[in-house]
């Protein structure tokens, strides 16, 4: 089952919640839709569910018009951002409560829909909890109730809006690793919807990275972190630091430090942005190579990964820069401490005349081969 | 509050003006609502049970009894109809002029009983709108039982639909868009879901309509015609009685209508206690 | 090809919009059509009636003192119930709503039992010169028993979720008992109040049952509007009874309108800043 979301266009009262968003789904894939309130991505799965319609675009699913069909013919699991479990029946009504409502042609007999039920508790590790009213679980079991109760009824794709929001942060993690073994077992076609990127890029095998209604970029993990493709996906994804560059007499260039290679704009901008990754910051750089003078002013360990706070007086900013725990020692690093930093790798973006950036002249710079302290 | 800190102990200023405002508070109540209650009971058992019962068998009393339970049987559920329609389209859907809906339900509240039945008598009545056509086809609204049921619809119209609609307002919508997506039908959700969620509200809005419904007396009473053993309920009886200076039998049947509203109120405290989160935040005097 | 998720827009929409049309709207467009048969004379001609002023003057007059009496006492019970834990409240609370159960054809006969000159009241009260049935103040007393209830219900909650902190934080600056209760608590209560002032004024002015009884009826004296209403239409005077109806509703609901804007002005902190 593939699903081909085109050009679809959905305004709310004074806002645009989706702007011209174009996106296919594989059969079988785990997809991210990432970003922050308002990005438009829960509209967007609410258009998958049938709980909204676009104004303009189309879905269709295996070239048959998906949007003509109504909600509760898709065949479609969806998990609610807070559940919305019945709190009126039991945990194993509630997961019943999607084949019992079935015609009685194609609904299966007693027998059955209570042989599923139990082997959907099973699934969701909540033997002997059946009796029991949502009002009388934990967020946790509630949030494998509502998965339990959307795969009762067999779906083809499982939608899940914002599935570990309402969790503390242990059980989040827990609930996180079972949901994507589950996906692995069932092989099902499933879309979730997070504001959180370490969510989106652990569990995802591709993520949608949006923004003010449009998709800034679909991919995988890997390539979203280390590849993003406009500025927002930079500040979005992870930490960075930003520093602006000047054209100098050699080229660009900002506070002693310019990226060395062919630059691929030929001179064509006066102005760009580097984003540098904070693990991407090389701290004890030989006195032969370009690089900014920093001093070491704080030092915040938190736990396996240190992070640094490095002032460089040619550039008057602070960039941060992450290390592991156990180089402290090993490089010396403590507060008050001269370096010489310089990235190992960094995203340029170019500006044009009037200061915004040009998002499709992307420059992914990798430091040149050569051998580093 | 912090328990180690703790409360300090009252006054003795602060405990008398405690016990003066309870004690204020108390006997007002005693003379003011549980006088007037007592009074029916004691005037209707002035001459003993004897007569009480007497007065009750008649057949005007008897009459008058079946009248108010038929018209209320048949107001009553097309309020609730109403009140489940309205709230429905009210709390799930946006439309321009909800606010002019809003209020247009609540208007009965703010019409005085008396209007309340003028205006039918101004629809069907001889002199009506609609009075000359009724009167050629031999159809009687006005002072007799269809006019009774109106004005009895007209004044009970807000109470379901007060009742529900702020409470399907703060459950929001998202168990039904469940349930719509799990594949169940209009009616299977609204039967599934909907009622079973809303089904003490709605019982409370049942209660007080029926009440309101049973206890009319302005509003009927202008469209009624007192025609005895037809077209008067107990409230009608009860005005009839007393003016006859039947004051026993006024009691009596008087009384009938004060077990009814003790039976409410005994349920409505009931249902408040048990399932007070489940109805919502009561606006006041009970609508 | 969009479409609503949730079914039953149209059917739920159009059933309540043609029951209030046949029910509220219908009706009451007969009553300003028929009010207009009289002519804008005819009606100032009724309006202008010595008769009709006082009746007019005594419902609303009296809904209005009716309804400040249960601003004050609704104010007093409403306290002593939220605030403080004795014996038999449970009990008590629950008869608060008794006017509002209770049939006004009841409580109106079981009144003048109680404030007739030989009553149970009525005997004590005559000696002291205090004639209340028969009387403008006996209209009065009917008027509070129906307004009683609302008052105290739209305080109740509002009450139980006061902060405590905000009267604690006024002692702390030193206010005393009585200041914090005018300065803060009441000023914090006065929309509320407010609010349980015009549900008790639009129930008190067109009550008719449980005010007849009591009221004795005497024109120019205790004759209320809604009875002049009955009254002209027991003359067969249609035009008469529509034209006093639309004035008594058009009076109500300018003064529910102005309690409306003194509301929206006393809580004015309350509006969430933007």
């Amino acid at each position: 089952m593939t699903l081909e979301l085109a050009h679809l266009h959905r305004r709310f009262a004074g806002f645009g919640a989706l702007d011209d968003v174009s996106l296919s789904i594989a059969p079988g894939e785990f997809l991210a839709l990432l970003g922050p309130s308002g990005s438009g991505k829960t509209t967007l799965l609410r258009i998958l569910a049938g709980l909204d319609y676009p104004d303009s675009g189309s879905v269709h699913r295996d070239g048959e018009d998906f949007l003509a069909t109504p909600a509760r013919e898709r065949r479609i699991g969806m998990v609610f951002q807070h559940y919305a479990l019945f709190r009126h029946l039991t945990v194993v009504e509630n997961i019943a409560f999607g084949l019992r409502v079935r015609p009685w042609r194609t609904r299966p007999s007693r027998a059955k829909i209570h042989e599923q039920v139990d082997r959907l508790l099973a699934r969701v590790q909540l033997e002997g909890l059946g009796g029991r009213y949502p009002a009388q679980l934990s967020g946790g079991q509630r949030q494998r109730v509502a998965l339990a109760r959307a795969l009762a009824v067999e779906p083809d794709m499982l939608l899940l809006d914002e599935p570990f929001g309402a969790l503390d942060a242990q059980v989040r993690v827990t609930l996180r690793r079972w949901l994507r073994e589950l996906h692995e077992e069932l092989q099902l076609t499933t879309v979730f919807v997070t504001h959180d990127q370490e969510e989106a890029l652990e569990l995802a095998d591709r993520v949608a990275v949006m923004n003010q209604g449009r998709i800034e970029q679909v991919g995988p993990p890997e390539q979203i972190y280390q590849q993003p493709a406009t500025p927002f996906v930079c500040e979005f994804i992870g930490k960075v630091n930003r520093v602006e560059l000047r054209r100098t007499g050699v080229g660009l260039a900002a506070g002693g430090w310019m990226p060395e290679g062919d630059e691929p704009w030929q001179g064509r901008y006066a102005k760009a942005t580097a984003y540098i990754r904070p693990e991407q910051l090389s701290l004890v750089v030989p006195p032969t190579l370009p690089a900014w003078e920093a001093r070491l002013r704080h030092v915040y360990l938190a736990g396996s990964v240190a992070h640094l706070d490095l002032y460089v007086p040619s550039l008057d900013q602070t960039l941060e820069a992450d290390v592991a725990s156990e180089d402290l020692s090993r490089l010396g690093l403590q507060a008050g401490r001269e370096l010489r930093i310089a990235p190992r790798s960094a995203v340029l973006f170019p500006h044009d005349g009037s200061g915004a950036t040009v998002d499709r002249e992307r420059w992914i710079w990798l430091e040149p081969d050569r051998v580093h302290a | 509050m912090n328990p180690a800190v703790g409360r300090r102990k009252p006054g003795l200023t602060r405990r008398l003006v405690r016990l003066a405002l309870i004690l204020l508070a108390l006997v007002f109540l005693l003379l003011f609502l549980v006088l007037p209650l007592a009074a029916v009971f004691v005037e209707a058992f002035r001459q003993g049970v004897e007569p009480y019962l007497e007065s009750i068998r008649q057949p005007e009393a008897l009459s008058a009894i079946r009248l108010t339970l038929l018209v209320a049987a048949i107001a009553v559920p097309l309020n609730v109809v109403f009140g489940v329609a309205a709230a429905w389209a009210m709390t799930r859907f946006e439309f321009r002029g909800k606010a002019l809906l809003g209020a247009l339900i609540d208007l009965p509240f703010s019409v005085s009983p008396v209007i309340s039945g003028l205006v039918y008598v101004l629809l069907f009545g001889a002199q009506g709108w609609f009075g000359p056509w009724l009167e050629a086809h031999g159809v009687k609204i006005i002072f007799a039982v269809p006019g009774l049921v109106l004005a009895t619809v007209f004044i009970t119209l807000p109470f379901v639909a007060r009742e529900l609609i702020p409470l399907m307002q703060s459950q929001g919508s998202e168990e039904e868009q469940a349930a719509r997506v799990l594949g169940a039908s209009g009616w299977q959700m609204f039967f599934r879901v909907t009622l079973p969620n809303i089904r003490w509200a709605l019982l409370y809005g049942v209660l007080l309509c029926n009440a309101r419904a049973m206890g009319e007396f302005g509003a009927v009473s202008v469209v009624s015609g007192h025609i005895r053993g037809l077209t008067t309920t107990m409230p009608l009886e009860v005005e009839m009685r007393y003016n006859e200076y039947d004051y026993v039998g006024a009691f009596a049947v008087a009384s009938l209508l004060a077990l009814l509203a003790l039976l409410t109120l005994g349920i409505k405290t009931l249902l408040e206690w048990r399932y007070g989160d489940e109805l919502a935040a009561h606006a006041p005097g009970g609508h | 090809m969009r479409q609503r998720v949730l079914p039953g827009f149209g059917l739920s929409l159009g059933y309540a919009l043609a029951y209030l049309g046949l029910i509220v709207l219908l009706p009451m467009a007969a009553l300003a059509w028929k009010a207009t048969g009289i002519g804008l004379g005819g009606m100032l001609h009724l309006l202008s009636a010595p008769r009709t002023l006082a009746a007019l003057r005594l419902s609303v007059g009296g809904a209005l003192v009716a309804a400040l009496v249960n601003v004050v006492i609704g104010l007093l019970v409403g306290w002593v119930l939220v605030r403080y834990r004795f014996p038999g409240r449970r009990l008590f609370d629950a008869l608060v709503d008794l006017p509002f159960a209770l049939p006004t054809a009841v409580a109106g006969i079981a009144l003048p039992t109680l404030y007739a000159p030989n009553g149970w009241l009525g005997r004590w009260l005559e000696p002291l010169g205090i004639k209340v049935a028969y009387t403008p103040l006996g209209v009065l007393v009917a008027m509070v028993f129906v307004g009683f209830p609302f008052v105290v219900r739209t305080l109740q909650p509002v009450l139980a979720s006061l902060e405590r902190d905000v009267e604690e934080a006024a002692q702390s600056l030193g206010a005393r008992r009585w200041q914090t209760f005018f300065r803060v608590i009441l000023p914090m209560l006065a929309p509320t109040l407010l609010t349980g002032f015009s549900l008790a004024l639009a129930r008190a002015v067109g009550e008719y049952g449980s005010v007849i009884f009591i009221a004795g009826n005497i024109p120019m004296h205790s004759e209320i509007a809604p009875l002049l209403i009955v009254q002209k239409l027991e003359q067969f005077d249609y035009a008469g009874a529509a034209a006093l109806g639309v004035a008594l509703l058009l009076l109500s609901f300018a003064l529910l309108i102005v309690v409306a804007l003194l509301q929206r002005w006393s809580s004015r902190w309350a509006e969430a800043s933007r």
